[in-house]
């Protein structure tokens, strides 16, 4: 017994070292990446413009996340904050001719400021009552941004064109290598900043909220301010995910936003594994690489097995989900989580 | 002695639903007090209604301070620890954070260190399993929990909604004596809303009985407790 306490601290502590090891490692050599491949042509543009993509919608992914797995208040209009994200930096690109960066901690002030008054009113609503409001908000945000009184600023159904950045100081990096840099390194900045959050008080209070608001109130904590201002947190990292988006991939229009993407970042959350750090990466993955690749599977699969019937797109997607919650209730990152515990744990016990 | 705690027309609403029609009461200091009553009563909206958790009007002092426009987080700063129905066991965090999630506005470190030792002191149990994801204890240990959680506050009213519910017989026998040593070691006051009368009028001094909304019936546990006809059609044996 003795034995065993205390030698899982130290197996507990091992085993940490390694898995931030690993992650530095992993990191550094996405960083490195561009600067490896060059000029070669051996990684496409296009393939760093898709991973830029699948670490955008990563934040996104979080950003729900933490008002969602973290604080327990259901979100089906994250995409609204994502477009205003992204309208706050093409406007302030187009218009003001701000330079690129300084769009994201403007688009990560507005949008918190928007997410924090919404969460205010929101305070009277939970479950499925929350879910129908904020679903709401992603249904009206695209359509108010084709107001004729808003056409100057917007350009209405046309949307605007950007052009993406080059690469500064003179680095060999074509424009999307740079960007897939930048989008890394805010990735890591916020995610960073979030494990910082849930790993503090506020974190923990915001748990215990989720778990029984009436009990968190008495414990002193004022739930009503928190829901709020987690609201307002989300928003910002769903905002900023959106500016990227905007920069990256040099347009926004009213019907990039439309309400399915709310859908896409809530099933990146749960497909990736609710209130799960490593979950949001795996989410932001799913958001990018079913909206690229369902439909292609999708006519793939239907040719392999030679299925009689013809699959229609999505079909495929459906079922996955559909699997995928069934056998990873926890999502994909509390499925591997089990999988490794149940792999580690000595046969005999 | 002034009260610590006193009620007059007390009205709370569900809604529009008025569940408290003008209520009034009073607690002694350093005393053991229960609500009697039958389902619906109005018992647990009664401490809530002190807490600020339902919309109530009229009068509620504590200490000598109105509490009655307060905020539910300010009432519990004041000294006010609500051990809610049901647990209110924090499932996703540690037996640790869960005691330190009480002491989030409190800046006395060492006061904080205190009161730890003392849970610890009363509930052993707790200690040896600081570690453990609060949703894995059991019905009992986490009701002890909920009961140490409270005591982090550093209350002078505990208000106890239920702590029976749900558990064995022997375990509330445990749970209801060191609710005692609670009371005279640490001073702290109770109000204990049960529905296991039996057990509520052997551990309080005074009682009152709720129906519907109203006092109907209030004076020293041992008189309620003796009284053949409060007894059949209140309490129930």
């Amino acid at each position: 017994m003795t034995a065993i306490t205390t030698a899982a601290p130290a197996a507990a502590e091992t085993s940490r070292n390694l898995t931030r090891t690993l992650l530095i490692g992993l990191l550094l050599l996405a960083a490195a990446l561009p600067f490896l491949v060059g000029k070669s042509g051996f990684i496409s543009n296009f393939t760093f413009l898709q991973l830029s993509l699948m670490i955008v919608y990563a934040i996104a992914v979080l950003g729900l996340n933490l008002l969602t797995g973290f604080n327990g208040q259901i979100s089906l209009g994250h995409g609204a904050f994502f477009a205003v994200g992204a309208y706050t930096a093409a406007i302030l690109i187009e218009h003001c001719g701000v330079n690129y960066w300084l769009t994201l901690p403007a688009a990560a002030l507005i949008c918190f400021v928007v997410g924090y008054l919404f969460g205010l009113p929101a305070l009277r609503l939970e479950g499925h009552y929350l879910a129908l409001a904020t679903f709401g908000l992603a249904i009206a945000v695209p359509q108010m941004l084709k107001y004729k009184h808003l056409e100057p600023l917007t350009n209405g159904v046309m949307g605007i064109n950007l052009l993406k950045p080059d690469a500064p100081f003179g680095l060999p990096l074509s424009g999307d290598q740079w960007m897939y840099l930048v989008v890394l390194v805010v990735a890591v900045a916020m995610f960073w900043m979030a494990r910082n959050l849930l790993n503090s008080r506020p974190g923990r209070a915001m748990v215990a909220i989720r778990d029984h608001t009436l009990a968190a109130g008495t414990m002193g904590i004022d739930t009503s301010r928190y829901k709020a201002t987690v609201f307002g947190i989300s928003a910002l990292y769903v905002g900023v995910a959106g500016a990227l988006h905007a920069i990256i991939f040099e347009f926004v229009s009213p019907d990039s936003f439309r309400f399915e993407l709310s859908i896409a970042i809530l099933v990146g959350a749960v497909v990736g594994g609710v209130a799960s750090l490593p979950g949001a990466v795996i989410g932001g993955i799913f958001v990018q690489f079913i909206e690229k690749y369902a439909d292609a599977m999708t006519k793939k699969l239907t040719q392999a097995i030679h299925l009689p019937l013809e699959l229609q797109p999505w079909t495929l997607y459906g079922i996955t989900l559909i699997v995928l919650i069934y056998v990873m209730p926890g999502g994909i990152a509390g499925g591997l989580a089990a999988l490794w515990a149940r792999l580690r744990r000595p046969k005999s016990g | 002695m002034a009260p610590l705690l006193e009620i007059s027309g007390l009205r709370a609403y569900y809604g529009a639903t008025e569940a408290l029609h003008g209520l009034s009461f009073s607690i002694a200091q350093g005393g053991i007090t229960t609500l009697l009553g039958a389902n619906g009563a109005g018992k647990t909206t009664t401490l809530r209604a002190i807490s600020g958790l339902v919309r109530r009007e009229g009068s509620i002092v504590f200490d000598g301070r109105p509490i009655d426009k307060m905020a539910t987080e300010d009432i519990t700063r004041l000294g006010v620890a609500h051990v809610p129905e049901g647990r209110g066991t924090f499932v996703g965090l540690s037996v640790e954070e869960n005691l330190k999630i009480a002491s989030y506005g409190r800046r006395d470190k060492s006061g904080v260190r205190r009161d730890l030792d003392l849970v610890f002191t009363y509930f052993p149990r707790l200690k040896e399993r600081i570690a453990q994801q609060a949703g894995t204890l059991s019905g009992g240990e986490q009701q002890m929990l909920a009961i140490s959680r409270a005591l982090m506050l550093g209350p002078r009213l505990m208000l106890l909604d239920e702590p029976s519910f749900g558990l064995a017989p022997l375990i509330v026998q445990e749970i209801f004596q060191i609710m005692r040593r609670i009371n005279e070691e640490a001073g702290v006051s109770m109000l204990l809303v049960e529905q296991n009368a039996a057990l509520a009028l052997n551990l309080a001094e005074n009682a009152y009985v709720l129906e519907t909304g109203n006092v109907v019936m209030a004076g020293p546990s041992a008189e309620l407790k003796n009284d053949e006809g409060i007894r059949k059609s209140y309490l129930g044996y």
